[in-house]
């Protein structure tokens, strides 16, 4: 009994220590590190893609835009990432602005329209999003939506939308909102966003509520609904979608972001990684996958409303000003 | 109810020798070591203290003393006020129908009781906003977290009722007391401690679940920390919020000490109490069974239906071998290396406050107890902005989050350790002392190894603990790690409840063997 409780231990002991040097050494491997705050799915066909034509491993962390984009800050130089990729550009201008981005290749650069990307040539643009009204279409008909996303700040609207206000998405078009109106206008919309909406974790909650009826719509971003229809469309199957455009600040078409950091100590593999997620083999996944966010070099997926049609407001996707918003959004009582 | 458990043991624990003869030495090796687990036990606290120093008073103003916080806190209270006293109906009424009653069944239904601790928080919710997909505020986060916590009350509950003397029930009676009033007079007095203490592990509970309320969309502190931390990593907002949630938890552990009062509750008389009286039912029988048959239906029934009907929808395809495999291998190396890790330093706390205590040693160990009832996201931010600014070499690595395991996860591994060391006597080590080894061998050579049981207990107890742990993992784990609890979390937030089904089920599996090991442990305490 001793002796087999004993052989038992060591057992246990010599399993606990092979497994554990095995994870550690896993996560300790050759390749480079890609913090990715896309959809986890869509930056694991990215890097299947990328590992599969190049041989180059990539460990990925995935995680949230701004939690990022501040951990990098506080990581500084010492950071284990390599690339870091976004669904918005707030986090990427938050990463360059504390001077921890290398600059990006010319021939990446090259390959990618000039509207996404920032003029100082230190990330990229790698996808696009266009902000929507998600709606329920028993509930509302065309003549009774939203004209512009600054209505649903009135009264009549209290308790019948949602968002998902903790996300960079929503962030992200809060930033455009106070790049085109000014901070007092943000400030009283977000006053009353937080009497009048419905605060949802993540969009594919939100347009899932939607769906159930439970608000008449939300604003979020086109391609929860266009994967769900992919899908099943059980989530999605009462919903429309709904485009502010006229350049209101709710037709706001976001710039995902993509960078190589500058304490990097793979440089030209990140480089590589960042040319390819821009280059035909990136961009393909988007136009033929299930992701439906914007290609940015090429064209988009054909389902989508192409991007000249969407009539997005002029925003210099490098002037978004995240600290700002979590700041106007705190003082809101949203965050 | 692991704090309560040990306190039961405590009194029994005490009555050794050693109190009549005087200590061997001051053991400064041990205090030592226990002084530098306690030290580090204290860094969550140090921690909050650091940072409101940090950022100064006007900051701290600004983001403590705002609506969204008093929001939070009307939250909090809230869930607290109204779980806490349906737990303890539910909990108390199961515990008498199976312990005093001739209820059909009642040993049966008693596994049942216990049955939903096998099931994480965040599964339940998983498995109720599947169920009814418009769950949703106050009362729908009540009602899940009421089937997923009871069982800390009924445990703790059930065992006092065993151990009641019928005596003075019966003098109750004889003094004209209907039975109604006997169980409300008599019976219900003498499980104030259990009550307490299963109240005081629901209450903290409730302050640090993330998973659960996040699904049910009913924001707390926890929640809310955790938003701001996707939001801005750990800024002053975050750790602010988290500064609040510790205060809250102290208040807490302060107001079940007052609640719990110096009543004396032993017996006193030569020999031994009789058998508890057997209630009768009677007429009664089948409505009673409702209660049992209703609880267990929603809180095992339902889980295991819409987990059931998950994997029918999901067939052969949603069993990934290599993610699956690849999170089960990380979740039971990590669950094991913290588990021991946390034991073996829990262990020399838990044999000085057995050897040696005193009021040093005292507050020692209130050091490794309070850390327990922090919220794991107070712990996760802790060590996050620690490492990040001091210590970058530990930062993102395994040390960092095994010792957020062994923070969290440390009472857990006194509660087994305190127990066996108390059960091995201390005249065999002064034996071994006396026949030529040196002291700390002996203590190793002898008590250690009696007390082997009680620390493989420990270490089941922390490991399965780990196992489930969601928020710490999610703000710490290393790069390429994926544990069950995580790979759950991100496909349910991508609403792909079909893929989470199996790794909700694999964490059902590995918490089985923690809830049969409870539910026997409080048999034992019993004496049955």
């Amino acid at each position: 009994m001793k002796s087999v409780s004993r052989l038992s231990t060591l057992f246990a002991i010599a399993l606990a220590g092979t497994g554990f040097a095995g994870i550690v050494h896993a996560a300790d491997g050759e390749g480079i590190v890609v913090y990715n705050a896309q959809h986890e799915s869509l930056g694991r066909e990215w890097i299947e893609a990328f590992t599969k034509a190049t041989g180059i491993k990539v460990t990925m962390r995935q995680g949230g835009d701004m939690q990022f984009a501040n951990q990098l800050i506080q990581e500084g130089a010492a950071s284990p990432a390599d690339v870091f990729l976004t669904e918005n550009s707030p986090a990427m201008t938050l990463v360059d602005g504390a001077g921890l981005f290398a600059p990006v290749d010319a021939a990446t650069l090259a390959q990618v329209p000039e509207q996404f990307r920032p003029a100082n040539g230190n990330w990229t643009g790698i996808a696009g999003r266009s902000t929507v009204f998600a709606y329920d279409k028993t509930k509302l008909t065309e003549d009774k939506l939203p004209k512009s996303m600054l209505d649903l700040a009135d009264p009549a609207w209290k308790g019948r939308w949602g968002a998902s206000p903790a996300g960079a998405d929503f962030q992200a078009i809060v930033g455009a909102l106070l790049a085109t109106k000014g901070e007092q206008a943000t400030a009283q919309w977000l006053k009353a966003m937080k009497e009048n909406s419905v605060a949802y974790k993540g969009n594919s909650v939100a347009i899932k509520a939607v769906n159930a009826h439970e608000v008449e719509g939300a604003v979020i971003y086109h391609y929860y609904w266009f994967g769900d229809q992919a899908k099943t469309g059980e989530n999605s199957k009462n919903v429309g979608l709904h485009y502010f455009r006229n350049q209101d600040p709710g037709a706001f078409l976001s710039v995902s972001g993509g960078g190589v950091l500058k304490s990097s100590k793979h440089q030209k593999e990140a480089q590589e990684f960042l040319k390819f997620v821009t280059g035909q083999g990136g961009q393909d996944i988007l136009k033929n996958g299930t992701s439906f966010e914007y290609a940015i070099n090429g064209d988009a997926n054909a389902k989508l409303v192409p991007i000249k049609d969407l009539q997005a407001p002029k925003v210099d996707a490098s002037k978004l000003d995240s600290k700002k918003v979590v700041e106007l959004m705190t003082a809101a009582g949203i965050l | 109810m692991l704090q309560h458990a040990s306190s039961l043991r405590r009194s029994s624990g005490r009555t050794g020798g050693h109190r009549f003869l005087p200590a061997l030495r001051p053991h400064p090796v041990a205090t030592l070591l226990a002084l530098c687990v306690a030290l580090f036990s204290l860094l969550p606290l140090g921690f909050i203290v650091l940072v409101t120093f940090d950022v100064g008073w006007e900051t701290v103003r600004e983001l403590v003393f705002r609506p969204r916080v008093g929001e939070l806190l009307i939250n909090t209270v809230y869930l607290e006020v109204v779980t806490i006293p349906i737990s303890i109906v539910v909990a108390v009424g199961l515990a008498w129908l199976t312990e005093r009653t001739d209820l059909p069944f009642r040993r049966f239904f008693s596994g049942l009781a216990v049955a939903p601790l096998a099931i994480p928080a965040f599964v339940h919710s998983y498995a109720w906003i599947t169920f009814l997909p418009g769950m949703r505020g106050l009362w729908s986060a009540v009602f899940v977290a009421v089937l997923a916590y009871y069982p800390f009350l009924y445990l703790p509950v059930a065992a006092s009722l065993r151990r009641l003397d019928p005596a003075l029930e019966d003098a109750g009676a004889s003094l004209g007391l209907s039975p109604l009033r006997v169980f409300l007079r008599v019976v219900l007095p003498q499980l104030r401690l259990a009550i307490c203490g299963g109240s005081l592990l629901i209450a903290l509970h409730l302050l640090s679940e993330y998973g659960l309320f996040v699904m049910i969309r009913f924001d707390t502190f926890a929640t809310a920390i955790v938003d701001q931390f996707q939001s801005s990593y750990n800024s002053p907002a975050s750790n602010m919020l988290g500064g609040v949630l510790v205060l809250c938890c102290l208040l807490l552990l302060l107001l079940e000490i007052i609640l719990r009062g110096n009543e004396r509750y032993a017996r006193v008389g030569t020999g031994t109490a009789r058998p508890s009286v057997v209630h009768a039912l009677g007429a009664l029988t089948l409505p009673c069974l409702l209660l049992p048959i209703l609880v267990a239906g929603l809180a095992i029934g339902v889980p295991l239906y819409t987990l059931g009907r998950w994997m029918w929808l999901g067939g052969l395809a949603i069993w990934q071998a290599d993610m699956l495999g690849n999170a089960l291998l990380q979740t039971l190396v990590l669950s094991l290396v913290g588990g021991v890790l946390a034991t073996a330093l829990a262990a020399p706390m838990a044999w000085l406050s057995v050897r040696a205590p005193g009021r040093v040693q005292r507050v020692l160990e209130a050091c490794h107890y309070y850390v327990g009832s922090l919220p794991g996201v107070v712990v996760a931010l802790a060590l996050v902005t620690v490492t990040v600014r001091y210590f970058m070499p530990l930062y993102q690595t395994f040390a960092t989050l095994l010792a957020a395991y062994v923070l969290l996860f440390l009472p857990r591994a006194m509660v087994g350790l305190r127990a066996s060391i108390a059960q091995a006597p201390v005249e065999l080590e002064r034996a071994a002392t006396a026949l030529g080894r040196p002291p700390r061998r002996a203590v190793f050579e002898i008590t250690f190894r009696l007390a082997a049981p009680g620390a493989a207990a420990s270490v089941a107890l922390a490991a399965l603990g780990i196992a489930n742990e969601l928020t710490a993992t999610l703000m710490l784990s290393p790069l390429g790690v994926d544990t069950l609890a995580t790979r759950f979390w991100s496909l349910t937030s991508e609403i792909d409840y079909v893929s989470a089904a199996p790794y909700a089920v694999m964490m059902v599996v590995l918490s089985m063997p923690m809830t049969l090991y409870l539910h026997l442990q409080s048999k034992r305490v019993a004496g049955q």
